[in-house]
């Protein structure tokens, strides 16, 4: 035989679609926009001018104005970093504590598996919004409640997901060959069980940041995230709402950025499970 | 000198289920055993009990003794019998196609062996990695070890497996079956491999199959299991002579030879009893074309048979079936 190809990354292999080529290159905008918003925009978040609010798109500022005269691209850029960053930085957290506590049940079983099944499933019969709102109201409001609200909010979902991974996984031959070999279970659970697990956890992440989007803009519309002026594409829309009729795009621009990110994130997602074709391993066995 | 394997009276039950009957085998250095029977009759599970992998199917030994060089391992603890696998007894699995981590590089796998084991550094184990693919006749090793277990058919899968249980350089190699799951002419190739490097090696060998061709090719003794018992125990020149269990006889007639005429090969008719439902006496009475009414009664002992023989029948040796 000769030296195998290896294939292109299941990242790149997604973008060779032509849907998630569309949909990454729209994360790929929200995200560099997010990243030198200070470099692209000649205006500040912050300022306010009071004599140019209200004002519709216009050549010096393509989305217009909001009632404090502030540029709405501006403030949307700047607001992708919080929403971005704040969704993703919780997932990951959540991930983490997810893949942790789920490996353990499934590889350890026993007693500590079922309290961790009956945690997570208790969790899992509440709508996220529910446990968000519940926290946020213990930690106060903010950035830092925001997170944590978020990451406990979808813990049980990575926590199911890595469990039934990991007991799919143990029974496999390659775990007897490996424990028949002198393996002990550091080895098998970080060597083998885990990066076989990884593959649909992280693609269940990414599906997973679309709806932490959603759920941080819900959160920031009851002014529970972070705190003005730091603008998000929440708090932005909760500022517009009183404003429907008289200026309609500061409610309408940030609801469009969470509606075409959340959709981009899906869609790519999608594009993924093809790629690394696991559609079959997404779903926990019931 | 001790045999490197002895299995004295070994009991295994799990659950309520007992499924190991008082089993008693001895392995040499330089030796194949091979281990015969139906599917049902216990043969990997005498594997397991080798392995000290039975609390993994929650099973456990419930008397008798398993000696590996002198020391029992029923009475060691998990870290010694951990510490003798892969490194004293390397096992081979029954299906190569997922007897490797799909995630991980071929040499990768194979090297972690050695490194664990014998200490080696990556370097090294690399290098003995390599060493090792050649001599289980692996063409290109360099590239094959580069490779995803996707990319390999069945047959250099298993040469892998084999690669992989002797990176540790163990003195027993356990193979469960290890060409059941193989195309018929690979399975002819891995056998004579592996017996080449148990001969080279001074190795000892246990060899699982239900395979008796396999068996009568590389075999030095034979171990037929029925049913959780011994059934005979015997060198392989004359089990297949003469065999002096009718359960080796109807084995040794399911064999297709070149006079067998079309369609008329021989099956035993039945099925293996479960453990649930064992019969009385001799389990194998039900099936067995000689049976007279003290089979059904008295179970038939264990006893010497032959030139270095055992065989546990009340009318052993050959006749007419």
């Amino acid at each position: 035989m000769t030296a195998a190809a290896r294939p292109a990354p299941a990242v790149l292999r997604a973008f060779r679609r032509p849907v998630g080529a569309l949909a990454g290159a729209w994360l790929l905008l929200v995200i560099a926009a997010a990243i030198f918003a200070p470099l692209l925009s000649p205006y500040e978040y912050d300022i306010q001018t009071l004599k140019e609010a209200y004002q519709p798109p216009s050549a010096a500022h393509w989305l217009g104005t909001d009632e404090f005269g502030r540029d709405l691209l501006t403030r949307l850029m700047y607001g992708a970093r919080t929403s971005l960053s704040v969704s993703a930085i919780a997932i990951l957290i959540s991930v983490l504590c997810g893949m942790t506590l789920g490996a353990a049940a499934g590889y350890f079983g026993g007693r500590f598996d079922r309290l961790v099944t009956v945690v997570v499933d208790l969790t899992w019969s509440f709508p996220e919004i529910l446990i968000a709102l519940i926290l946020v109201a213990i930690i106060g409001p903010g950035t830092t409640g925001v997170l944590v609200a978020i990451s406990v909010a979808y813990l049980a979902q990575f926590t199911r997901l890595t469990r039934a991974q990991i007991m799919t996984l143990k029974g496999e031959t390659f775990i007897e060959a490996a424990r028949s070999l002198g393996a002990g279970s550091g080895h098998i659970l970080f060597r083998h069980l885990l990066p076989n697990a990884l593959a649909p956890v992280l693609v269940s992440a990414m599906l997973a940041t679309g709806d932490a989007i959603i759920l941080e803009a819900t959160l920031g519309f009851f002014g529970l995230g972070a705190q003005p002026p730091t603008p998000s594409w929440g708090s932005m829309m909760s500022a517009g709402s009183a404003l429907l009729f008289k200026s309609p795009g500061i409610i309408l621009f940030p609801g469009l950025a969470v509606a075409i990110t959340v959709i981009a994130i899906n869609l790519f997602g999608d594009a993924l499970i093809a790629a690394l074709d696991i559609r079959s391993r997404m779903r926990p066995p019931q | 000198m001790s045999p490197l394997l002895e299995l004295q009276g070994v009991s295994v039950a799990i659950a309520h289920a007992q499924l190991l009957d008082g089993i008693s085998l001895r392995l040499d250095r330089g030796q194949i055993l091979g281990l015969v029977g139906e599917s049902g009759s216990g043969k990997s599970l005498t594997a397991m009990a080798a392995m000290g992998l039975l609390p993994l199917i929650g099973g456990r030994v419930t008397t008798g003794a398993i000696r590996f060089d002198g020391q029992d391992m029923v009475q060691m603890t998990e870290a010694q019998r951990r510490a003798l696998r892969g490194r004293r007894i390397g096992f081979i699995t029954q299906n190569p196609m997922t007897a490797l981590d799909p995630v991980q590089r071929i040499g990768a796998q194979i090297d972690v062996v050695s490194r664990l084991h014998l200490g080696l550094s990556s370097a090294a184990a690399r290098a003995r990695t390599l060493e090792l693919m050649t001599q289980l006749r692996i063409p290109e090793a360099g590239a094959v070890a580069e490779a995803w277990p996707h990319q390999l058919s069945g047959g250099m899968k298993q040469r892998i497996v084999i690669a992989m249980a002797l990176a540790g350089e163990p003195d027993l190699i356990i193979a469960d079956e290890p060409t059941t799951a193989l195309d018929v002419t690979v399975q002819a190739q891995i056998i004579q491999i592996l017996a080449a490097l148990v001969r080279d090696r001074g190795l000892a060998l246990l060899l699982i199959t239900h395979d008796m061709g396999v068996v009568a090719q590389v075999c030095d003794r034979v171990a037929v299991l029925y049913a959780g018992r011994l059934a005979e125990e015997r060198p392989v020149d004359p089990i297949f002579a003469a065999p002096a269990h009718p359960y080796t006889r109807a084995l040794t007639l399911c064999i297709p030879r070149d006079d067998t005429a079309r369609g008329a090969l021989h099956g035993i008719p039945g099925a293996v009893p479960t453990a649930l439902n064992y019969p009385s006496g001799c389990r194998f009475h039900p099936r067995c074309p000689k049976a007279v009414s003290a089979c059904s009664a008295t179970q038939p002992a264990l006893v010497a048979y032959g030139e270095d023989g055992r065989v546990a029948c009340h009318l052993p040796g050959p006749g007419a079936p």
